[in-house]
């Protein structure tokens, strides 16, 4: 169960370094999805290795594949909006929060 | 751990997903960066079939997969100007945030490795049946889950609402 565990700290970690190094929101929103990734796995492995006749973490999992999914059109809506503003999308250019 | 055939899966599995995600937030290109993505979403779905959960493994490709990479990809070549690539950072805040990232993953690691899990030594993985699924899914009974189904089903008619009106073209 450790090694599951290891490869989501892994992948969560990545997402952490990905998340305060880069300078483009649409990578910073990758990074994002690293993160919320790697929480499913230990959603999967926890329900499978502690709680294995509940279903409790695999339901977890499910709902928080849509809420990621919800919240990247959202956020992918957004950043096509201030492209459409401003030609840029790097975040150093976001000053300003109305037009 | 003895080498079975699944310990060898998970260990390929494992590598991959961990080298596909240090790949993501540390090359330049972005459209390369969502590439690894895709792999990296890859393995998680390959860790569910591994666990059992092929329901969640199916789930997981088709959204994230289907959905989200081909999302990315779209607003990727939609907004790729000159900026596209990632610019050098300072050689301070690249070793802050590095830092940062390492202590955490260390402490992260020792509190996982030292601390003992009652877990069951070896769980075969049984296949869910996907009726105890749907009726998990949509009871409204003790263990059920219809109320954050419903309420998954309005975030998402929200977020339909929402991108629809901040994406349009005034």
């Amino acid at each position: 169960m450790e090694y599951y565990l290891i490869v989501s700290a892994i992948m969560f970690f990545a997402g952490i370094y990905g998340f305060f190094t880069r300078r483009n929101t649409l990578a910073i929103l990758i990074s994002i999805e690293l993160i919320l990734n790697a929480t499913d796995i230990n959603f999967a492995v926890f329900n499978r290795f502690l709680f294995p006749t509940g279903l409790e973490g695999h339901f977890f999992a499910l709902f928080s594949i849509a809420i990621s999914a919800a919240e990247t059109a959202v956020a992918i809506a957004i950043m096509i909006n201030i492209y459409r503003n401003i030609r840029n999308i790097q975040v150093k250019n976001l000053n300003e929060m109305k037009w | 751990m003895e080498l079975t055939f699944e310990t060898i899966i998970f260990y390929a599995l494992a590598i991959f997903i961990s080298v596909f995600s240090v790949m993501t937030v540390c090359t330049r290109h972005i459209v390369r960066s969502a590439t690894y993505l895709l792999f990296v979403l890859f393995g998680t779905a390959g860790i569910y079939f591994l666990l059992g959960y092929t329901f969640l493994g199916s789930v997981q490709i088709m959204v994230y997969a289907g959905g989200i990479v081909v999302l990315y990809v779209f607003s990727i070549l939609l907004t790729s100007g000159d900026g596209d690539r990632a610019e050098k950072l300072k050689r301070s805040k690249l070793i802050a945030g590095l830092g940062a990232t390492i202590g955490g993953a260390a402490i992260v690691l020792f509190i996982t490795l030292t601390h003992k899990f009652t877990t069951i030594t070896d769980p075969e993985p049984i296949e869910t049946n996907i009726k105890t699924i749907g009726h998990a899914l949509l009871g409204s009974d003790k263990y059920g889950y219809v109320l954050p189904f419903e309420a998954v089903s309005i975030l998402l008619l929200a977020c339909i609402v929402g991108g629809l009106l901040i994406a349009r073209k005034r």
